[in-house]
């Protein structure tokens, strides 16, 4: 991708700029579902529920991914480059647990009768962890690709642009899982 | 990502090479097909947006066919159409079909692609003063999006039961259950499947246009400068990139209903004798989710057609825009409400009345940055030195069409009203002149104007002047009746009013205005016939500023190439509107304020 930009000293970076407006777009959306979520939990039909205990485990994998990812960005500010990449794989992993997680979370809803087309409450569950999950992925694959560019021996690039809009990305879907599970345990 | 940094000072002329070699290694496909110059790709909108229109406007003559002769027989519909149109009358799943698509290609394909896609993609970086967008890429991936979802969309009409036919509006539970109608079949599920990828392109877009206009503004362009063009595309991105997704949630959750089984919106249905055991969903709550993107939509289509309007009328009065900062203040407040008045299109879905009453204030607050904008465009005309040129026809007629449109919206944004005139004619007389008309006068101001730009030649004044007047006096002679049919009670989306003893008296007047409909159609072909020609044979462009504009796009060379300017970018000393100023016509933003210079 080329980009033609002029002498930005105090600007922030279009790109990071970018990446906050799509961060904002992505807020309406969780935004729409929840506020759906409340309007319909006052109607008649709705169920309550108890999130599977897995989903806890989901959470601090998660919030430990956070932590890896943001020690990786400061090796690379350092040039670590052995540490950064060691850190990004950490990272990805993490990252693949937690959908793991998720469907394991599902799956134990799923056996305990909670199914998608039970009651209308089951199905905000499924919808909203669901299309987090699916965020959280997008964030998997511009990690995969972090990694790829991490081990191409060829470049020697220390811009720190890609790493700070994947780090803020992927900061982003951990706060709004924390955000969507607090939701869901104080409002159901 | 490879960022190519070009700098004010020393590195210009390694800026200046690297732009140079850019050109050389274009090929056919890398220009104008997959280009990331922003130039190429407002124009690969426009053109699109410009098929769309003549297929959405193709619908509308053949449904008007059905409106003004509901007796008549038309054989060759026949042949054009085979089962949709048997024995020569088009059948009313078929009609109710071309309802919806001409809303859906209209609102969404022509009126926000067509008029944001192309004149966001044109005019920011040559307005702000930038080589291009702040991400080419994405900016391409915008445009591809909505190729795809273009591409989606017209296979729908091809489909054996139809393309979706539930009102552009895609209420469930008829757009929820596949069983409800032929339209809710696979011809629902493209729609939504071809929205999905339209609502990407237009958040792609908006991230690039925001991110662009913030950041990628040349040395002196501070926001104050800038041409009330790219404010009012700021305001619009901002309103797509809060409100597409929105839409997009509501989708996602119908799609569920459609495919999965859930409730989210379905409760005690009964379809052709059978029970659905859907329970617990609310219908009203999909249209509280459509209503907050589909409000402010309306706003997208407007806004740059007031920006494009604003800046042709000060160029072409040789005054200065009247009000920079109240035009600038009232789209804000514009945006503002835009959030905020959602409800007023569900005042007879049971609304709480007690709750409508805001609702109703706060619709009719927006009246007051309306009458700002109208007043200071009167302002701007009043006394200046008018170049009747076809963009400038055209947006005065803009503003005609706003004033005219924008009253009815006063008698609709009152609950009280809007219960009696609720989906009637009346309604579509409304938004037809405030956001369809408006907004496409709005964009043939833009297409004429900034023609010389896009391709280096003029379009034909003749046929110009001739498809302005046809228009304008056409699209008053086809919407104003409808006030008069919607008072009278006529309501929207019928068939067929032969059989209403009460609507009886309307059978001619529904004639005329179908006979005009297809007239004001056979002038937009003229339109496409002069822009196809011209881009061609049209009169050449030979000096960089035919209009004698200020604005940067015309410091450019007559047909720039990606980069937009050989040398430097230039720098802005002042704002977009110095005409008329201390005896001189016009005085460009890259010449430095003089001493003695008086302020505006």
């Amino acid at each position: 991708m080329s980009t033609v930009v002029m002498e930005q000293k105090k600007r922030i970076h279009p790109h990071k700029f970018t990446l906050w407006v799509g961060l904002a777009s992505i807020i309406m959306m969780f935004a729409g579902f929840t506020s759906a979520y409340i309007i319909k939990r006052n109607q008649a039909n709705w169920v309550t529920f108890d999130l599977p205990g897995v989903f806890w485990y989901s959470t601090a994998v998660i919030i430990i991914s956070s932590v890896t990812l943001w020690l990786a960005q400061k090796a690379f500010k350092n040039r670590e480059m052995i540490q950064y990449r060691k850190l990004l794989v950490g990272t990805l992993v993490l990252g693949v647990l937690f959908i793991v997680l998720q469907i394991i979370g599902f799956r134990q809803l799923y056996v305990n009768g909670m199914t998608l087309k039970t009651n209308v409450s089951f199905s905000f569950l499924y919808v909203i962890v669901g299309l987090h999950a699916v965020h959280v992925l997008g964030g998997i694959i511009a990690l995969m690709i972090m990694f790829a560019k991490a081990f191409n021996k060829k470049v020697r690039n220390y811009d720190m642009v890609p790493v700070e809009v994947m780090s803020t990305y992927w900061h982003f879907v951990d706060f709004l899982w924390i955000y969507l599970l607090v939701f869901l345990i104080l409002i159901k | 990502m490879s960022t190519t940094a070009v700098l004010h000072g020393e590195d210009i002329h390694a800026a200046h090479d690297a732009a140079h070699e850019h050109h050389h290694h274009e090929t056919f496909i890398s220009k104008y097909v997959f280009s990331q110059d922003h130039k190429m790709i407002a124009k690969q909108f426009l053109i699109t947006g410009m098929i769309w229109a003549i297929i959405g406007g193709l619908f509308s003559v053949l449904f008007r066919l059905q409106l003004g002769y509901p007796e008549s027989t038309f054989p060759w519909l026949e042949d054009l159409l085979g089962h949709w149109a048997k024995g020569g009358k088009l059948q009313p799943e078929f009609y109710y079909a071309l309802v919806t698509m001409h809303g859906t290609i209209l609102v969404f394909f022509v009126l926000t692609a067509g008029l944001s896609g192309t004149f966001a993609n044109f005019l920011i970086p040559l307005q702000i003063g930038a080589r291009d967008m702040a991400s080419p890429m994405l900016n391409m991936l915008s445009y591809w999006f909505f190729f795809t979802a273009s591409i989606i969309m017209f296979a729908s009409l091809f489909v054996q039961t139809g393309p979706a036919s539930g009102g552009w509006t895609i209420y469930p539970p008829l757009s929820a259950l596949g069983d409800a109608s032929s339209g809710s079949k696979i011809g629902m599920d493209l729609w939504l499947a071809s929205m999905a990828m339209f609502i990407v392109s237009s958040l792609l877009g908006g991230l690039n246009y925001i991110s662009t206009i913030l950041n990628l503004r040349t040395k002196g362009m501070s926001m104050t400068r800038m041409p009330l063009t790219i404010w009012a595309i700021l305001f619009t991105a901002i309103l797509g990139v809060l409100s597409f997704p929105v839409l997009l949630s509501g989708a996602i959750l119908l799609l569920f209903d459609r495919n999965l089984g859930t409730s989210f919106f379905l409760s005690d249905i009964v379809v052709n004798g059978k029970i659905l055991p859907n329970e617990g969903g609310s219908a009203i709550l999909f249209q509280h989710l459509f209503w907050f993107l589909g409000h402010p939509e309306v706003y997208i289509i407007i806004l740059p057609a007031m920006g494009i309007s604003s800046e042709v009328m000060s160029v072409n009065s040789r005054k200065p825009i009247f009000g920079y900062m109240a035009m600038v203040g009232s789209m804000f407040a514009i945006a503002i409400l835009a959030f905020l008045v959602w409800a007023h299109h569900m005042f007879v879905t049971g609304l709480n009345p007690f709750l409508g009453a805001f609702f109703v204030l706060l619709t009719l607050l927006i009246a007051v940055p309306s009458a700002i904008k109208v007043f200071n465009w009167l302002t701007t005309l009043w006394r200046g030195n008018i170049r009747f040129t076809v963009g400038m026809l055209f947006s005065i007629g803009f503003v005609s069409m706003f004033i005219s449109g924008g009253l009815t919206g006063i008698f609709l944004g009152n609950s009280s009203l809007d219960i009696h005139l609720h989906d009637t004619y009346f309604i579509i007389a409304h938004f037809h002149i405030v956001m369809g008309v408006a907004g496409f006068f709005g964009m043939f101001a833009g297409v004429y104007h900034w023609f010389p730009k896009m391709y280096g030649r003029f379009l034909n004044s003749t046929l110009g002047y001739i498809h302005f007047w046809v228009t304008l006096i056409g699209a008053y002679l086809i919407f104003w009746p409808m006030h008069y049919e919607g008072l009278a009670g006529m309501p929207r989306r019928y068939y067929d009013f032969s059989g209403w003893e009460s609507f009886k008296m309307f059978a001619e007047l529904n004639q005329f205005i179908s006979f005009v409909s297809i007239l004001v159609f056979a002038a937009q072909l003229l339109f496409v016939f002069n822009f196809f020609y011209s881009i061609f044979k049209g009169r050449r462009v030979t000096s960089e500023n035919p209009w004698g504009s200020n604005t940067l796009e015309w410091t450019t060379p007559v047909n720039a190439g990606h980069g937009n300017w050989p040398g430097e970018i230039p720098e802005v000393y002042r704002g977009a509107y110095d005409y008329g100023k201390d005896g001189r016509d016009f005085i460009p933003q890259t010449e430095p304020v003089g001493e003695n210079e008086s302020h505006h």
